[in-house]
């Protein structure tokens, strides 16, 4: 060896020296395995949570956005201004923001997304959260002055949806299959029906995240997603398919579960237009004829938050109103025979695909036997479940978990599935999105979810919990889920 | 070269001589040929009345339930679902004719983009399977012929009849459960993509192979050996042995070789299963394989990739029985009358 390779071999060999010191144990990829495959990656056309799942906040980012625990905090726009009167919105955007094309993004991009989504031939599946917009006006390259035709105190919460990201006009038509956002990580490479993998962005304009790639891969059966945990083939598992596993993988060190909740009320819901249950009495006491609790722990295996209203537990907001209607086998068969049922009567139970749905229907199936109803159940797929019950209202009861957040306004539309038609809830909701003032806005929302529990207008069963599973050294994980997200910016390996 | 044109004209020439019939071939072929594409016509028909019966609008569950009636009718704009269910049919099968699937209702992609990147996955694995399967059955229903009555025998018989019995995704459950979580030889399903090198694409295959190969390697043994014992009853098989050859040279020269027709209907046969078949084991080791994409597409509504995967697995068994038709028929003339 002369003189010269030694030096040479020698500098190498400092240089790995140093590199492996500082970084040997900082894992800077992750694998994160999702239930179902997003059927393209545009959060902005298609209601799949999928999509949300790979591409909120990693790819795309909006005006404000959600952090893990419900909050709404400033996202592409730095800071706001609300008029007197609550109509016009002032938004001030992040200087030296870009797209991952190269593309500056300004107030132009902002003014082209919303118009976008609530254009006549928009393909947005929440087109509602943009029909207050009346005008959208760019005062300069870093400001957007939005006009609304009414006040709206969830204006801010309804810009942090996925459905409201900024995207460019430049890279608008490739959005489907090769997503430009202004997010901390960039489209990769999508391997379809297998994995898509997310690189981190250099030029991103906030914090850089701690991962430098991520890959999403899909399991969807439940056994395989046991098999491909255990092997470690994964490092996340979002939403974990199998809760009966979850003490196996509690009880093993080299694996922690997170167990949070949802924004899922599970509801059995009740086609209120449709006899006998257009008869409050009957759907009180179909209320009284529920046991939550063995709904729970029989069909969830334990995991799942009671609910007496349609309200997340979580929310500063939500009312425990569960004791109004309280599992009472002998009140229900005595309210049904006051209707007139005191032979009970027959109807149908529509059960969608989810777990917490077929076997939460077997369960409700039996329990409403006990007072006499005799509820016949109907698999469907979703396909069918969105054309017959949804569209068709042609059902008697079904169980649906409604994940949208704070999606109490549904209840004041009399033609929305379920057929709750009340003046008073739909005057409620008015007053509530023309008031700002979040105390009087709390105070409203108390309302709201007592007058429908009042009404028994739906068997309200319980709040879907999200069921996490990922390997120890995983930090920075959401919990819970204000919307269906994986935070990559806020992923790290511990040492 | 010039010598073996004539050659060729010589051949020609004389088998014209030697089979006048050339024409009732080609008569033969050609009632064929319209019988295939009547076929076609009619499964094309029932496979989009089917599908498209079937409730459930694509475009509505995509958007969810909180899509508007407007958004729904631009998004069914969108997708061509907007015209009559007759138009929308030629649509398809002019398509088709040109090679065109149409555009996947979720995946915004070509279908047959689709497809082709599918196969990639399945036919290699359908491949691999068989051939597993084929190196696992020759020997044991060789073997077994060979011992018939005896302890080897009895054996063969009684583990082959389990592995007929045992439904192969949980073969594929225990084969996860020892070789991926206790071993860590393999990974527990995925397909790490043929980009990554010829040995990284058969080892992610290699679990799902095996769990494919038991149930059908089970079978084709079975068949292999009773298709021995009838071959070693034959007077040829005796004549063999009288002219001195040894049990085991005859059993090898003689009665493997004629053994072999009926086991390979039968691979014939398990290769079409084990490229539509592989359903369930492709969900087990989640491989994006044709039958996942079939699974996915029908749970979604995306119904013209469900038309067009089903349309070409129909295509293509029709295809095969057609030039069957036309082997039987070349080496039987008798065929050829009938219709």
């Amino acid at each position: 060896m002369t003189k010269q390779t030694f030096r040479s071999f020698a500098s190498v060999l400092a240089v790995s020296a140093s590199l492996f010191g500082t970084q040997v144990f900082a894992k800077s990829d992750i694998t994160i395995a999702l239930q179902l495959e997003p059927p393209h990656l545009d959060p902005t056309s298609a209601a799949a949570q999928a999509i949300d799942s790979v591409v909120y906040t990693n790819i795309f980012e909006g005006l404000t956005r959600f952090m893990g625990d419900g909050s709404v905090v400033p996202g592409l726009a730095e800071s706001w201004e609300i008029s007197e009167d609550g109509k016009v919105y002032t938004f001030k955007l992040h200087d030296g923001v870009t797209f991952h094309d190269g593309t500056t993004m300004d107030a132009e991009d902002v003014k082209f997304s919303l118009d976008r989504a609530r254009s006549e031939d928009s393909a947005n599946a929440q087109k509602a959260l943009f029909a207050g917009i009346e005008n959208i006006e760019v005062v300069d390259p870093l400001t957007v002055k939005v006009t609304l035709s009414e006040p709206n105190g969830n204006f801010l919460f309804n810009l942090a949806w996925g459905d409201a990201v900024i995207v460019a006009p430049e890279s608008i038509e490739g959005i489907k299959t090769n997503p430009v956002g202004t997010g901390a990580f960039t489209f990769g490479e999508w391997m379809q029906g297998d994995s898509i993998t997310l690189n981190r962005n250099p030029d991103y304009w906030g914090d850089q995240p701690s991962l430098e790639t991520a890959t999403f891969k899909f399991i969807s059966d439940p056994t395989a997603a046991f098999a491909a945990m255990m092997a470690e083939d994964i490092d996340v598992f979002d939403n974990f398919p199998a809760p009966e596993n979850l003490p196996q993988f509690e009880a093993d060190p080299r694996f922690q579960v997170l167990v949070g909740s949802t924004e899922g009320e599970t509801i059995l819901s009740t086609n209120n237009k449709m006899p006998p249950f257009d008869d409050i009495q009957v759907r009180q006491a179909l209320a009284h004829a529920i046991d939550r609790q063995a709904i729970i722990d029989g069909a969830m295996f334990g995991y799942g938050t009671p609910i007496g209203t349609h309200f997340a537990p979580h929310n500063p907001a939500y009312v425990d109103l569960t004791g109004n209607s309280a599992y009472d086998p002998q009140k229900a068969a005595k309210m049904l025979a006051d209707a007139g049922y005191a032979d009970g009567f027959e109807t149908t139970l529509h059960l969608p695909p989810p777990s917490y749905a077929r076997r939460g229907g077997e369960i409700v199936a039996a329990q409403l036997a006990e007072v006499g109803i005799t509820a016949n159940i109907v698999n469907v797929e979703w396909a069918q479940w969105l054309e017959s019950v949804f569209k068709g209202k042609d059902f008697g009861l079904t169980i649906v978990s409604h994940t949208e957040p704070m999606d109490i306004g549904i209840y004041a539309r009399p033609d929305y599935y379920f057929q709750y038609d009340s003046t008073d809830f739909q005057a409620l909701m008015d007053t509530l999105n023309s008031t700002t003032d979040p105390e009087e806005r709390t105070r409203l929302l108390g309302e709201a979810q007592r007058l429908i529990a009042d009404d028994y207008v739906n068997g309200y069963l319980f709040q879907l919990a999200k069921l996490g599973v990922a390997k120890a050294g995983v930090r920075g994980l959401w919990e819970n889920a204000p919307t269906a997200a994986i935070d990559l910016t806020q992923i790290s390996w511990s040492e | 070269m010039r010598f073996l044109r004539i050659f060729w004209f010589h051949r020609c020439w004389t088998r014209r001589a030697r089979t006048p019939n050339v024409a009732s071939m080609l008569r033969y072929a050609l009632k064929r040929l319209i019988s295939l594409v009547i076929s076609l016509a009619v499964a094309s028909v029932v496979i989009f009345a089917v599908i498209e019966v079937a409730p459930g609008d694509p475009a509505s569950f995509m958007l969810g339930v909180n899509a508007q009636e407007d958004t729904l009718a631009a998004l069914r704009a969108e997708l061509g679902l907007d015209v009559s269910k007759v138009q929308r049919y030629f649509n398809w099968v002019g398509g088709m004719m040109v090679g065109d699937f149409g555009t996947s209702y979720t995946y915004r992609t070509p279908v047959s983009q689709m497809i082709a990147d599918r196969l990639w996955v399945s036919l290699p694995l359908a491949l691999y399977a068989l051939t597993l399967s084929t190196a696992i059955a020759f020997p044991v229903g060789i073997y077994a012929a060979a011992r018939r009555g005896k302890p080897g025998d009895l054996t063969v018989m009684g583990a082959t009849q389990l592995g007929i019995a045992v439904p192969n995704f949980w073969f594929a459950m225990m084969l996860v459960l020892v070789f991926a979580i206790n071993l860590r030889w393999f990974n527990a399903g995925g397909f790490a993509g043929w980009d990554k090198g010829l040995w990284t694409g058969l080892h992610s295959l290699t679990l799902p192979a095996i769990a494919l190969a038991l149930p059908q390697a089970a079978i084709l043994a079975r068949v292999m050996r009773s298709s021995l014992l009838d071959i070693l009853g034959e007077d040829f098989m005796r004549t063999a042995r009288a002219k001195g050859l040894s049990r085991r040279q005859a059993l090898w020269r003689h009665g493997v070789r004629n053994a072999l027709i009926p086991v390979l209907t039968i691979i014939g046969l398990q290769f079409s299963f084990l490229l539509a078949g592989s359903i369930i084991i492709e969900q087990v080791f989640y491989l994006p394989g044709l039958g996942r994409l079939v699974f996915q597409a029908i749970s979604a509504r995306d119904l013209i990739v469900v038309e067009s995967v089903v349309m070409l697995l129909v295509f293509a068994v029709i295809t095969v029985n057609f030039l069957v038709d036309l082997a039987y028929a070349a080496v039987d003339p008798r065929l050829r009358s009938r219709t």
